[in-house]
């Protein structure tokens, strides 16, 4: 499967990856080469299978619904870069 | 031109565990910042989710209760997208398998008839965090006390055609989901928040328009207004031959208008992949009955029951059925001895009445029960006329003990003795020679609106405790001896 630049482009602003203009046609060639991978493997009939979510033949264990959390806000926040208020402060988000 | 609306619906509707649904931090409202967050909920590294039983429970009774499919093997998968108040950089949620599949939902209206409407599905997933822009002068806080929150997000078909339905919906809903005991309902606490996918057609057309989609509308009002305020600029757009941009759009209560959301102009593609830190949830047939033997009687159920056994109109039934403590009172007002029709017009009338003006539940209600039950059985056995009967309710809404210790404290007794009564309606014609000349010379339709008069005075003299249809009765019969 051919991949363009830009989609190589929008898939990193989604995923917050910089990749800077020069390295852009290496890239775009590594991606559509893993793409071709994915291709071939497409050429499996899979009709039948049921798709895998998990390598592990087992199903989900359950937790009984009570509070067994403590108040560590003092702790958890330690390596916060900056906070305030009890609040994470983070650059101003603008909707 | 003239345009159809139709229009789809999500509700996130928050579950009412005790913890969260991958951790074991409390969901209670109203801690402060971040007390209520712990190193999973912050997405701390290495940190893996175990599902809460109870969520999955509350989501298995909810599709129970709309006759949905339950998904046997439902699985969760990673919506990713990047905010800071989701901390992970993904959402864990169903997309592929989810737990509650294709049901119909009948929606009562105000007319007593039956709405169905299609759920598509109805998914598990985590709540993201809260920011808040308004309390820092150049930073955003960050309070991730609800993320993790375990939420059921309900989706439906394109079913709706006008923001009454809509809202019908949502009321009926919100009915269901108190009475299942999955969620406290509590709108204004966010515990269910609403999107609206909105889009116009020509009326009589089949193609669906292009469509926006309102996010988080918190109240039944809010939904109303947002449809007809979206309505009303997507009609302009297209009257003048424009066309809607698909995007999302957010409801501005203040000025009633819909606002476009910037800051997610980029097209949403969340990518989404199953969760590799949670297996597959497995719900087999014997779980599945276990948990509809918990169900209690729907609202559907308690509607058709309350119009059959207590002869209940439509009308009545669905405004004292969707609150589960009213209903629950209205049946014990009967079972105490009240008689039905008349308990549900005090309980719908004065008693709501007076709950909504000064604010307190059903629940909290100063008159008990069997207090408006004994009221009500004494105006069924005449001793109180209604207007006495006001004045008793205002005495038990007081505190003044109960009906009959009211009646007697006040001497609210209602005079039905016909000797007492005959001494009255004679005297006040005595009184008044000038009015029963005129009402003798005045013709049958004449002599209905003169008798007012009498019956006013008679009333007064009583202190309005004769019984009004025997001085009706008495007054005729002596005011026709006079000619």
């Amino acid at each position: 499967m051919s991949v363009s630049p830009q989609d190589v482009e929008k898939v990193a602003l989604l995923a917050r990856l910089a990749i800077s203009e020069s390295d852009l046609p290496e890239v775009t060639e590594r991606f559509g080469r893993v793409l071709g991978l994915v291709d071939e493997l497409n050429t499996i009939d899979t009709e039948t299978v049921v798709p895998m979510s998990n390598p592990h033949d087992m199903h989900q264990r359950l937790r009984p619904d009570t509070v067994t959390g403590q108040n560590d806000r003092e702790n958890l926040m330690a390596s916060a870069p900056a906070q305030e208020q009890g609040y994470f402060l983070v650059p101003k988000v603008i909707d | 031109m003239s345009w159809e609306t139709v229009m789809g619906l999500e509700v996130h509707l928050q579950l009412a565990t005790q913890s969260k649904i991958f951790s074991g931090s409390a969901t209670a409202f109203g801690a402060a910042p971040n007390e209520q967050a712990d190193a999973v909920d912050l997405g701390m590294p290495g940190m893996l989710p175990v599902l809460n039983e109870e969520a999955v429970r509350y989501a298995v009774k909810f599709g129970l209760g709309i006759g949905a499919r339950i998904g046997e093997r439902s699985v969760f998968d990673r919506k990713n997208y990047f905010y800071p108040d989701l901390p992970k950089g993904y959402q864990v949620s169903q997309f592929f398998a989810p737990i509650v599949c294709e049901g119909v939902f009948e929606v009562p209206l105000e007319d007593g008839s039956l709405f169905p409407i299609r759920i598509t599905r109805a998914h598990l997933e985590e709540d993201a965090g809260k920011s808040v822009h308004d309390a820092f002068s150049r930073e955003t806080g960050i309070d991730l006390n609800r993320a993790g929150t375990p939420l059921l997000e309900i989706v439906t078909e394109p079913d709706f055609r006008s923001a009454e339905q809509a809202v019908a919906y949502l009321k009926a809903l919100h009915s269901l989901v108190t009475y299942l005991g999955i969620s406290d309902g509590n709108m204004a606490e966010g515990s269910m928040r609403c999107d609206i996918n909105i889009s116009l057609r020509e009326k009589g057309s089949d193609a669906l328009g292009t469509r926006t989609e309102i996010k988080n509308v918190n109240s039944f009002r809010f939904v109303e207004r947002a449809i007809h305020s979206e309505y009303e600029r997507q009609a302009d757009i297209l009257d003048s031959g424009g066309s809607i941009t698909q995007e999302t759009r957010l409801y501005d209560a203040e000025q009633n208008v819909t606002r476009s959301m910037r800051s997610k102009e980029v097209a949403n593609d969340y990518r989404y992949f199953p969760e590799p830190d949670l297996l597959p949830i497995i719900i087999d047939a014997d779980y599945i009955e276990a948990v509809r033997a918990t169900l209690p009687e729907l609202p559907g159920a308690k509607r058709a029951r309350f119009t059959a056994d207590y002869g209940l109109n439509d009308y009545d039934a669905a405004l004292l059925v969707p609150n589960h403590a009213l209903a629950d009172y209205f049946e014990a007002v009967v079972t105490a001895g009240g008689a039905a029709k008349p308990a549900a017009n005090w309980i719908l009338g004065d008693l709501t009445a007076a709950l909504n003006r000064n604010e307190i539940d059903i629940a909290a209600s100063p008159i008990s029960a069997a207090q408006l039950a004994g009221l009500i059985v004494r105006i069924e056995d005449g001793t109180l006329s209604s207007k006495l009967a006001k004045q008793v309710f205002d005495g038990l809404w007081a505190g003044e003990g109960d009906a009959d210790q009211i009646i007697e404290a006040r001497g609210l007794k209602q005079v039905s003795d016909t000797g007492a009564l005959e001494s009255m309606v004679e005297a006040v014609i005595a009184d008044n020679p000038d009015q029963v000349a005129q009402y003798l010379a005045a013709d049958e339709a004449k002599q209905k609106k003169l008798s007012g008069f009498f019956v006013g005075q008679i009333m007064k003299a009583s202190k309005g405790q004769a019984n009004p249809q025997m001085v009706n009765e008495l007054l005729l019969k002596k005011l026709n001896d006079q000619s």
